[in-house]
């Protein structure tokens, strides 16, 4: 964070607040969970959160994607009352966290970056103290820390100390505290970093049950894009401080998408010859504008066409593939990946995309 | 420190608010929970005794050699006021450490501090160092519960330590000398160990703000225990206080002022406000904390020249309330900058 060169962040938010001062994007759902209007905050010149407008409703994972240092967590900590904004505000379960932070913190459950424990207590004995320290009795804080390790997985290992867990285990063990409160809002802070794949798919379906279960709203931060392209319901494009798009992914890749839609089409191979002359056949169908032809026996063809024009594209494709008697092995239109899309947004935007030292 | 831990929590909580399991009952004070979690970390900890057994080790030998003595005096002694507190101040004969007195009171004063900078150099810190820190400010409690907490704990782990000191002494007291400590000395020995808990009290608050300046724990315990050698140990600032003091009132036209001014210097440490108050208050014979005839009443002191306790307590209480005004500064220190402090690394 404090790493980033001061100059950039400035000269950019400064050249975008002109326009931006115009639009003042009204309230979708007063009820949401989490709602920011002009969330900004500075350190001195720098800009970490520049008039951050977010909305997250009850029922859905919503994703804040960016890289490090985009203001991710700035952005997480003032919704916990544990920074405090220099402008605009927030309101989480319906209160502002500045002014009543414990009221807020009852209410949500937060897995931070980089998630600690203590080491020489037990995972059963670090929840009851989050327990304690929320307030629960004995009693029921032991039925309800039964709950979350079951619901994470984690009632194994719950009495071996911390010490012995591994970065995975820790992040569900962060999970099972956060969950301990009871809360109606969840904010997770990087949840994957550092965990292999199949933890990743672990946690991410874990946290679609738990949406789906209780009826959270979820707001996780990623600079993993891909790795939660697939779990979250919306994501919101967040660089340099300033949300550049919002919305599911689909919608954000109709926005950021660009002039072309890519069409992958593999033929049997006949050698050098033939894919020559398929490329010269694929290039005659209307709409396609360019024919990307493989340079290697067995990879695909790719059309780049007009948007609207992809349909009509595949269709014609299959069709002179059957009446010329190709051996048609594939057809596929390409999807952007989030990534695509970020750094499409990114490049819109006019932000810079820097490599911030983590 | 209470005050506000638990004004917020009975706020009722807003309509638009959802109502939960936890929503609606005031949470018992936060620091609290936090002070009784670190207590058993603390007792539970090797540190913990570790510091008991060096503790004990500084004031076995002292008082071995001191009830030797003591005996040997004890028949000239009749009718003394302090035989028993004689235990923690008396010089052996024949052992002379330079400027370090052979005696308990002496070796407690070295020894304790280390208590105060033992269990505050990683209070801050080391939460942030295992990553709990920001786990446990998420938690519905104010932040300054978690600073208050961690001192009442080492408070509390200091005072067990202390006072576990303090009855091994009474105890071998009475088995080897075959007396027991009057009302008037139960009452110096309280109080001269209310005097040592704030003393360490203040090394303690010193720990806890060096654990919120100094990211890493290994160094601000080497910064904590550098200043602990300097300051404590006889041989190293004392010395040089006195040296400088000695270099200062080297114009003095009177005796008086000669160690008037020395001793305004040596006071600059707490450790020297410390050394005179347990002085008076385990010493009837010391009538007075002014000059130079504080540190030749190491003998059983006789009828004649002896303070009762209350007035004792009266020539030290700016002594007390100096000291309580240190520890208290120390830790207003630490606590603004703790709260102040960004939450992540």
């Amino acid at each position: 964070m404090t790493a980033t060169p001061k100059g950039d962040r400035r000269v950019a938010s400064k050249a975008r607040a002109r326009g931006r001062d115009r639009e003042r994007r009204p309230i979708e759902d007063p009820n949401a969970p989490i709602i920011t209007r002009r969330l900004t905050k500075r350190y001195g010149d720098f800009v970490a959160v520049d008039a951050l407008d977010l909305e997250v409703h009850a029922g859905e994972i919503f994703g804040l994607l960016g890289q490090n240092g985009a203001g991710k967590t700035t952005t997480i900590l003032m919704l916990l009352g544990l920074t405090e904004p220099s402008g605009g505000g927030a309101r989480v379960v319906g209160l502002d966290p500045t002014r009543k932070p414990l009221e807020v913190k009852r209410h949500v459950g937060y897995l931070p970056d980089s998630v600690g424990f203590y080491d020489g207590m037990t995972g059963r004995e670090n929840l009851r103290y989050t327990a304690k320290l929320n307030g629960l009795d004995r009693r029921a804080a032991a039925v309800k820390i039964d709950e979350v390790l079951e619901q994470v997985g984690m009632t194994e290992r719950a009495d071996t100390k911390v010490e012995t867990y591994s970065r995975g285990m820790l992040q569900r063990l962060g999970i099972a505290d956060a969950l301990v409160k009871d809360p109606s809002v969840l904010i997770l802070d990087e949840p994957t970093t550092a965990i292999d794949p199949i933890g990743v798919i672990e946690i991410l379906d874990m946290l679609r049950g738990l949406v789906r279960d209780r009826g959270l709203a979820v707001l996780l931060s990623s600079h993993l894009l891909s790795q939660v392209q697939s779990v979250c319901d919306r994501v919101g494009i967040f660089a340099a401080g300033q949300m550049i798009g919002v919305g599911s992914v689909p919608q954000l890749a109709e926005q950021f998408g660009e002039e072309s839609a890519r069409i992958e089409v593999g033929f049997e191979d006949g050698g050098a010859d033939a894919r020559a002359s398929i490329a010269k056949q694929l290039g005659e169908i209307p709409g396609v504008d360019e024919v990307i032809a493989p340079t290697q026996p067995g990879e695909a063809f790719v059309l780049v066409t007009k948007p609207d024009a992809a349909r009509a594209v595949r269709q014609a494709a299959l069709r002179n593939a059957a009446s010329a008697n190709l051996g048609l092995s594939s057809i596929r239109e390409t999807v952007p990946s989030l990534d695509d899309i970020y750094r499409r947004a990114v490049r819109q935007a006019g932000l810079h995309t820097r490599r911030a030292a983590a | 420190m209470s005050a506000n831990a638990t004004a917020a929590p009975a706020t009722p909580a807003p309509a638009e608010t959802k109502a939960t399991t936890t929503a609606d009952r005031p949470i018992r004070s936060g620091w609290l929970t936090i002070a009784s979690k670190e207590l058993s970390d603390h007792v539970l900890s090797s540190r913990f005794y570790v510091l008991l057994i060096v503790l004990g080790i500084a004031a076995l030998i002292p008082l071995y050699f001191a009830a030797e003595r003591i005996r040997s005096l004890a028949e000239g002694a009749t009718g003394s006021p302090a035989v028993f507190l004689a235990l923690f101040v008396i010089q052996p004969e024949g052992v002379d450490l330079g400027p370090i007195n052979f005696t308990v009171n002496a070796f407690v004063a070295i020894a304790a501090p280390l208590l105060g900078v033992a269990f505050g150099f990683d209070a801050v810190n080391g939460e942030r160092h295992q990553g709990t820190l920001p786990r446990l400010l998420s938690q519905p409690i104010h932040r300054d519960d978690v600073i208050n907490g961690k001192f009442a704990a080492g408070l509390g782990a200091i005072a067990l330590a202390l006072a576990a000191l303090l009855l091994f002494v009474v105890g071998f007291g009475m088995l080897r000398l075959g007396i027991g400590p009057s009302l008037e000395e139960v009452l110096r020995l309280l109080s001269w160990f209310g005097l040592t808990l704030l003393y360490v009290g203040l090394w303690l608050a010193f720990g806890t703000l060096l654990s919120v300046v100094i990211r890493r724990a290994a160094t601000s315990a080497l910064v904590g225990f550098g200043v602990w050698l300097f300051v404590a140990l006889p041989i190293a600032g004392p010395l040089l206080a006195a040296l400088l003091g000695q270099f200062l009132a080297s114009g003095a036209t009177t005796a008086a002022d000669y160690y008037g001014t020395v001793q305004w210097v040596q006071r600059l440490l707490p450790g020297q406000l410390y050394g005179e108050a347990s002085a008076a208050l385990l010493t009837p014979g010391v009538t007075s904390v002014s000059s130079a005839d504080l540190y030749k009443v190491a003998t059983l002191p006789s009828n004649d020249t002896v303070l009762s306790f209350d007035q004792s307590l009266l020539i030290v209480w700016p002594h007390l309330v100096i000291l309580f005004a240190l520890m208290v500064g120390c830790f207003a220190l630490a606590y603004a900058r703790f709260m102040r402090q960004e939450v992540r690394a």
